[in-house]
């Protein structure tokens, strides 16, 4: 892929520490190459619970980089405790980035399942101002 | 008697009470913040409707549950769940960091079983005895043992003997408003129609525990998330049972924590947590050779122990609650008020007039330990999920549980009114580092205090010197002189264990 010219672009992705995130990571990898656009990885909590299944904690990132680091692609990797919805911390850095495309995990669910739960795949989907690719695991 | 007690105990209703009475004990136990004391008390006013055996049943099994569930949290996440934890977390931790999470909670969850399982049938034997004693004991002897309470409550637990003291009056205050049962004066009820059949002890209990935790919790809400450790699967293909060597190391600490748990628990010197710090202090002095050098990197016998300690500990609290009606812990306190709302008087006459409402309740913890070490190994995926409630989603069901039940109580809305002022003082208290279950504890125990205090008086025709004529209460009041000797040592042998996980958590949750 290094013939092609770097776009200059930026790909966001919505990174949870489980087979999905990892799906969605190979994916935004994968998606990067082809644009040669710098990927930028957002990993956020709201610190509301004792125990969050999505924040990254040591081995997860050190996962996280050791294969953004054999990609070979430019990245970033933004871990922070933010005081909004994982979904408005993806979009609010998709759009500072003025984004090309957003990067996220998305979960099988039935229509009565989605109806229950919102979710912030729904909101990211529904919000973003630029096109958004929803990896399935 | 005991056997009269398994047949009421192991009715298939019954039954069912003790495992809803575990399984939300678990649950209350696993959460940081929430103990079992708060859960009774929240759950007081929905058991009114119940029976008294049914009712007691739940507490015991919330209470034994709660004791399980602490060490769930303290292993895996290194934040101990409840105050009778904390040790756990010091070796539990390190073993579930180094892989061997499952062998950590297996010693955990049988050596619960196992001192619980004792220190139940210490509870059997010792209870009659007990009983044959106290039915002698006079009101002087009586006023001796609450000075006991009051004392090792308010002033040997927690840090601050001032705060510890300051909580107490509170709550002995609290406790007097209402009329006065000797000769019908209304005391400190300021005119307010509301006051004069005092406060119920209940919304005390609720808005301290529960609404006040809620605040606090609410004030500082961004704190983790916390990492989860393992069981331990992650590097083989199973969870790395307990093997030959760890149930060999760890067998005597269960029966050793056994022995110091229990008659702590037993005499009013601090429940469960005093009894951990020794059994571990005790495990670390005894541990030889390599396993001497294992201590601080995940010693097997520092869960061991403990945790045995802790299980035992909750047992014996029973003991002078059943045969004394005097509560040495916050949670034993509200049971002692379960108690009195069904219109039942815990004290030595206790056994002969309610025998098999007690015999019921000593069955029932029989059933539920041996529940309790079924349900909590395969259900530890269970527990970490419930970690993952959001707080503010956990603790406004919490505060609509405790604003219903208060209200419940009379159909008064003054009663949900006396429920957040005492909650916002009780958010103050834990602010500025005040305990609460001194508090409670006054407050419930603060009238029987009174009426036997009189009642020495009365006979005695006001002869202070009355309350030390007895050689019952001499030993009683030297006990308690040695007491206070004693836990001097123990705090600063605590303190310094204490400040170890402390540091941790500290860490972990940046």
């Amino acid at each position: 892929m290094s013939n092609m010219e770097p776009s200059g672009g930026t790909v966001v992705l919505g990174y949870v520490p489980t087979a999905l995130g990892e799906a969605a990571l190979e994916a935004a990898i994968t998606e990067c190459r082809r644009r040669g656009s710098r990927l930028l990885v957002i990993n956020s909590t709201r610190a509301d619970r004792t125990v969050d299944p999505n924040y990254a904690f040591t081995d997860d990132v050190e996962l996280l980089h050791a294969t953004l680091g054999e990609s070979g692609i430019e990245h970033e990797v933004r871990q922070f405790t933010s005081t909004m919805l994982a979904s408005d911390d993806v979009i609010a850095a998709a759009e500072e980035t003025g984004a090309e495309l957003i990067v996220i995990g998305v979960r099988k669910r039935s229509p009565v399942g989605k109806m229950l739960m919102g979710s912030d795949s729904q909101r990211i989907l529904l919000q973003a101002d630029c096109n958004v690719l929803a990896v399935k695991a | 008697m005991l056997m009269e007690g398994f047949a009421t105990a192991a009715q298939p209703i019954y039954l069912l009470y003790a495992l809803f009475g575990v399984f939300i004990g678990t649950a209350v136990g696993v959460l940081p913040g929430i103990g079992p004391a708060m859960t009774v008390a929240l759950l007081m006013p929905i058991t009114y409707s119940l029976e008294p055996t049914a009712a007691m049943i739940v507490f015991a099994g919330i209470y034994y549950g709660g004791m399980y569930g602490g060490s769930t949290t303290s292993i895996l996440l290194n934040t101990p769940g409840e105050s009778a934890s904390i040790v756990t977390a010091l070796e539990g931790n390190k073993m579930a960091k180094a892989g061997r999470g499952a062998a950590a909670l297996a010693t955990a969850a049988i050596g619960s079983f196992v001192a619980g399982t004792i220190a139940t049938v210490l509870l059997t034997f010792l209870a009659p005895v007990i009983v044959d004693f106290a039915i002698n004991l006079g009101p002087v002897d009586f006023v001796a043992l609450m000075v006991v309470a009051f004392l090792t409550i308010g002033a040997l637990l927690g840090s601050s003997v001032l705060r510890g003291m300051a909580s107490l009056a509170l709550g002995l205050f609290i406790g007097l408003i209402g009329v006065d049962d000797t000769t019908a004066q209304q005391r400190y009820t300021f005119g307010f129609a509301g006051f004069t059949d005092g406060i119920d002890v209940v919304l005390v209990a609720v808005g301290l525990f529960a609404v006040g935790e809620a605040l606090y919790v609410a004030a500082r809400m961004r704190k983790g998330p916390i990492e989860v450790m393992g069981m331990g699967t992650s590097s083989g293909n199973s969870a790395k049972w307990m093997t030959k060597d760890d149930w060999k190391r760890s067998w005597k600490p269960w029966l050793r924590g056994t022995f110091i748990g229990f008659p702590i628990g037993t005499v009013p010197a601090g429940g469960a947590d005093v009894s951990t710090f020794l059994s571990y202090a005790a495990e670390r002095k005894l541990a030889k050779g390599e396993n001497k050098k294992q201590f601080g990197r995940g010693a097997i016998e520092g869960v061991a122990g403990p945790e045995a300690a802790n299980n035992a500990a909750a047992a014996g609290v029973l003991v002078p609650l059943l045969t004394l009606g005097i509560p040495t812990t916050a949670t034993a306190a509200m049971m002692l008020t379960a108690f009195q709302r069904y219109q039942i008087q815990p004290g030595p006459l206790l056994m002969e007039t309610n025998g098999a409402l007690v015999w019921a309740l000593i069955a029932s913890l029989y059933i539920g330990n041996l529940m309790l070490l079924v349900l909590n190994l395969p259900l530890v995926g269970l527990w970490v999920k419930i970690l993952q409630i959001p707080r503010p989603y956990l603790y406004a069901g919490i505060l609509v549980f405790g604003a219903l039940g208060a209200y419940s109580l009379n159909f008064a809305l003054m009663d949900v009114g006396i429920l957040l002022v005492i909650g916002v003082l009780g958010f103050f208290m834990r602010q500025y580092g005040y305990p609460v279950a001194p508090m409670v504890v006054a407050m419930i125990l603060g009238p029987m205090f009174e009426v036997q205090l009189r009642r020495g008086l009365q006979i005695s025709q006001n002869d202070v010197s009355a309350l030390v004529s007895t050689p019952f209460t001499w030993v009683v009041y030297g006990a308690l002189v040695l007491m206070f000797a004693a836990s001097f040592f123990i705090k600063r042998a605590q303190k310094k264990m204490e400040a170890l996980p402390v540091e941790s958590i500290a860490e972990e949750a940046k």
